[in-house]
């Protein structure tokens, strides 16, 4: 009894799969033999992809990216150690930086590369610099809530009277940053008792983008995000923001934090030379230029360039005094730990 | 074995006094009970799916059966955060335990349903008419002939099940609903080391193991090949009559949940999303690259499986089952695991290979494998020995009686594990992102990539791809599980 078997009757299986594998290894390796750099993206993808095709116009280096998020991308990058391909890295949020920086892989920037930036921006090692910046808001249900009933500082959302309206995501590099900013402003007893506060009134998600979802669906009234999330919806469809609206605590609140998305230089590239053009680009007035004309919404450092209304104007953030090398990581992540957040 | 190697080293490096004070508090407890549950409820509801639709299917009056076979088999070909997206858009309840448990269930019944049918196929009638003359009604004869000769299907269907449970990242974190693994995530994209993170891991792979024990004991020794085509004869089916409404409905409702609200979500994104101007170039060969590699790691996982399949049934003994199950122990990690595992020793071990495609399909392999060893090993078992020993006698060597016998009876079960190892690669992210060579993208990559910044209408097109490409493995599956019956 000789049954017709399902692999005798595609006997194209294996010739295809080889010839399919053969394709991937020559388009994985990019036949171009022109200048190139590698770099570790953690920022939003389709940005860079702009980016790096503009700066492959003006300078003839090509530009490949390797794409992931923030913590994972430097945890890979500790992992790998000098042997590491890359050449740039680029975060969206500031610790990724300091973790890589503390492992000793950056090279130091020379002044000059990064004058186009404002000092607060920067480390004071020079081992990174920040290249865009995005905002701590909070999105609020219109239903709901009525701006004026809305809290003056980020700090009252711990008090009871927010019990079951607020929601965040704790997970992941973006709320690490603000709570990095309260540890800054306010202190350690402050911050655990503020995160003890916010546990007891909140719902957690996980990612910005699904907190904006729930409470433009009711789910709760406000939610601490990045600006960027409602603009670009916004652009999109409004499908998930058409029922709330962003509240800025300014003020130099705590609420009010810039978060700086860094670039660096590793101390193990083997083109060095590209790379600095590359991070002189993406600082000067032509790099941020295209940032900010881009989907991305997010805040260009430089200041010769500007967004485009409707977003708020960076002149009229009125962020607390904090600066990136402020900012202790480390200690977030045990007052999250001991907060029961991870 | 590497990863878990690397996981145990890693933890080491925490001390035992911190990694005591980081297990034993309240969220631990908390992700422990969520992730127990979920494990439960989920293989109890896709056991209660997959056996209910496949005894309906195979052994009623059923009318249009291959189409409810079709469209049994088909919500394996929707990625199970494809389902979950579109549950949560369309209404916020199911961000709860009961809709977790639900909606992955919806995902993964077709898992305990393929081998289901599969076994009820080849089962012969002749023992439940036996059973009937000896006066045991229509129910008894289910639960004592059908339900034990079925079972080692239904058990493995459900280990592999528990398997996807263990690991599901994407679905609970667009449901909300944290476990062990969404944990890990977190801990990767918070934290500044892994140690905690590989904690979590090797709780997780202590789980991995119980449900591995469980099914063991559940398995028993009993062998479960037979000779002789007796399943040629068709069985016959239980008419439904005035139940016929019934069944119809809950099969109707059934396919609605599973593969209604999946797809007109996904409708609904393509129509609104403004940013659906996505790039056709892009696409293709994100979706060529997808099909390439899953169809390699598919090929590969298969043929690593087969000496460990052959040796767990062939030569079962105490070191064969460990070998056979210590396969299963990396699969329970999450791919970033795995992955990081691969990057730390690769780049030391063999730079030349780092983020190049082989390394990229050993990890696919090692974190898929399982699936490939339970659906070649369950055929294996149906397989019986004396056959070969027939073949011999008859002056054929070992090599010719493996590939003129059991080869062939065994070819549906290698194409089964092709398929469900290319359905999970076509779904993988972490691994992928950092394993991948430089440039290379997957369908799956550039799905979270849109969908994690609001592109929901450019993410649609990428999701619609994935389900579009799994539809020839899940036909595949479908096939398998059905040609017992049709031989000769």
């Amino acid at each position: 009894m000789t049954r017709p078997s399902l692999l005798s009757r595609s006997p194209l299986t294996l010739p295809l799969a080889l010839a399919l594998a053969a394709a991937l290894v020559t388009a994985g390796c990019g036949g171009d033999d022109g200048p190139s750099i590698v770099v570790y993206n953690a920022q939003h993808e389709q940005l860079l992809d702009e980016l790096a095709a503009d700066f492959t116009e003006e300078t003839g280096i090509e530009v490949q990216l390797r794409n992931g998020k923030d913590l994972e991308m430097s945890a890979q990058l500790v992992a790998e150690g000098s042997a590491s391909p890359a050449d740039v890295f680029l975060t969206e949020n500031s610790p990724a930086m300091a973790q890589v920086e503390r492992a000793g892989l950056f090279e130091t920037l020379s002044p000059e590369l990064t004058a186009d930036i404002p000092e607060q921006y920067r480390p004071t090692s020079a081992a990174w610099t920040g290249f865009v910046a995005r905002s701590t808001v909070l999105v609020y249900n219109t239903d709901q809530v009525d701006e004026a009933d809305l809290p003056d500082s980020i700090m009252e959302l711990a008090d009871p009277e927010w019990a079951g309206r607020i929601s965040f995501s704790p997970t992941g590099a973006d709320f690490q940053a603000i709570v990095a900013a309260v540890l800054a402003l306010e202190g350690e007893e402050a911050t655990r008792a503020w995160l003890a506060g916010i546990k007891a009134n909140g719902t957690v998600y996980d990612g910005n983008n699904v907190v904006l979802q729930s409470v433009d669906a009711g789910e709760s009234e406000v939610g601490i995000i990045y600006h960027y999330y409602w603009y670009r919806d916004q652009q999109e469809s409004g499908e998930v923001s058409d029922n709330s609206e962003l509240y800025f605590f300014g003020n130099q609140d705590p609420g009010a934090f810039v978060s700086v998305s860094g670039a660096g230089i590793l101390a193990s590239s083997d083109n060095k030379p590209d790379a600095e053009t590359f991070i002189a680009y993406l600082t000067s007035e032509a790099g941020q230029q295209v940032l900010a004309d881009s989907y991305a919404l997010e805040y260009p450092l430089n200041p010769a360039v500007e967004l485009a209304p409707p977003v708020q104007p960076f002149g009229e953030l009125q962020p607390p005094p904090v600066g990136v090398s402020d900012l202790d990581g480390e200690t977030v992540v045990d007052l999250m730990t001991e907060a029961g957040f991870l | 074995m590497l990863p878990l190697v690397y996981v145990v080293v890693t933890s080491v490096s925490y001390g035992g006094r911190e990694a005591a004070d980081f297990l034993f508090r309240d969220r631990i407890g908390e992700l422990l009970w969520n992730t127990t549950r979920l494990l439960l409820g989920g293989v109890a509801l896709s056991v209660v799916l997959g056996v209910g639709a496949a005894w309906l299917v195979e052994r009623t009056d059923l009318r249009a059966r291959g189409w409810w076979h079709g469209l049994m088999c088909a919500p394996l070909a929707v990625p199970a955060f494809v389902n979950g997206y579109g549950w949560v858009s369309t209404t916020y309840a199911v961000q709860s335990f009961a809709g977790a448990v639900l909606i992955v269930s919806l995902s993964y019944y077709p898992l305990v349903y393929l081998p289901t049918v599969a076994a009820l196929r080849r089962l012969d009638p002749g023992l439940e008419e036996v059973s009937a003359s000896l006066g045991h009604s229509a129910g008894a004869t289910f639960a004592r002939v059908v339900l034990p000769a079925i079972s080692p299907a239904v058990l493995g269907g459900a280990l592999l099940v528990g398997l996807h449970l263990l690991a599901e990242y994407g679905a609970l974190q667009l449901l909300n609903y944290p476990t062990l693994t969404t944990a890990i995530l977190q801990q990767y994209g918070t934290s500044f080391t892994g140690s905690a993170a590989t904690l979590l891991a090797l709780v997780l792979v202590t789980f991995c193991l119980l449900l591995l024990g469980v099914e063991l004991l559940a398995r028993g020794r009993r062998r479960h090949s037979k000779v002789g085509a007796g399943a040629a004869r068709r069985p016959s089916r239980v008419r439904l009559g005035r139940r016929a409404p019934l069944a119809y409905g809950g099969l109707g409702v059934l396919v609605l949940l599973a593969l209604g609200v999946p797809l007109l979500s996904l409708a609904r994104w393509l129509v609104r999303g403004t940013s659906t101007t996505f790039d056709a170039g892009q696409l293709v060969t994100a979706a060529t690259t997808t099909v390439g590699l899953s169809v390699v790691a598919g090929l590969v996982a298969c043929l690593a499986a087969l000496p460990v399949a052959w040796l767990s049934v062939r030569h079962r003994s105490a070191v064969t089952t460990l070998v056979e199950r210590s396969t299963y122990t990396a699969s329970a990690m999450p791919g970033i695991v795995v992955g990081l595992a691969l990057v730390t020793i690769s780049i030391r071990v063999v730079p030349g290979l780092y983020q190049t495609l082989p390394v990229l399909v050993a990890g696919y392999v090692i974190l898929f494998l399982p699936r490939a060893v339970v659906s070649v090993r369950s055929s294996l078992e149906l397989a019986p020995p004396s056959l070969e020993d027939v073949a011999r006698s008859l002056g054929c060597t070992g090599s010719e009686a493996a590939r003129r016998v059991t080869l062939p009876l065994i070819a549906p079960g290698l194409a089964a594990a092709v398929a469900l190892v290319s359905l999970a690669v076509s779904t993988e992210l972490t691994a992928t992102l950092l394993l991948a060579p430089i440039g290379v993208s997957t369908l799956s990559v550039e799905f979270w990539s849109d969908a994690s910044s609001v592109a929901y209408g450019s993410a649609a097109p990428y999701a619609l791809a994935l389900i579009l490409l799994s539809v020839p493995a899940t036909w595949l599956l479908g096939r398998v599980s059905t040609s017992g019956g049709d031989g000769s």
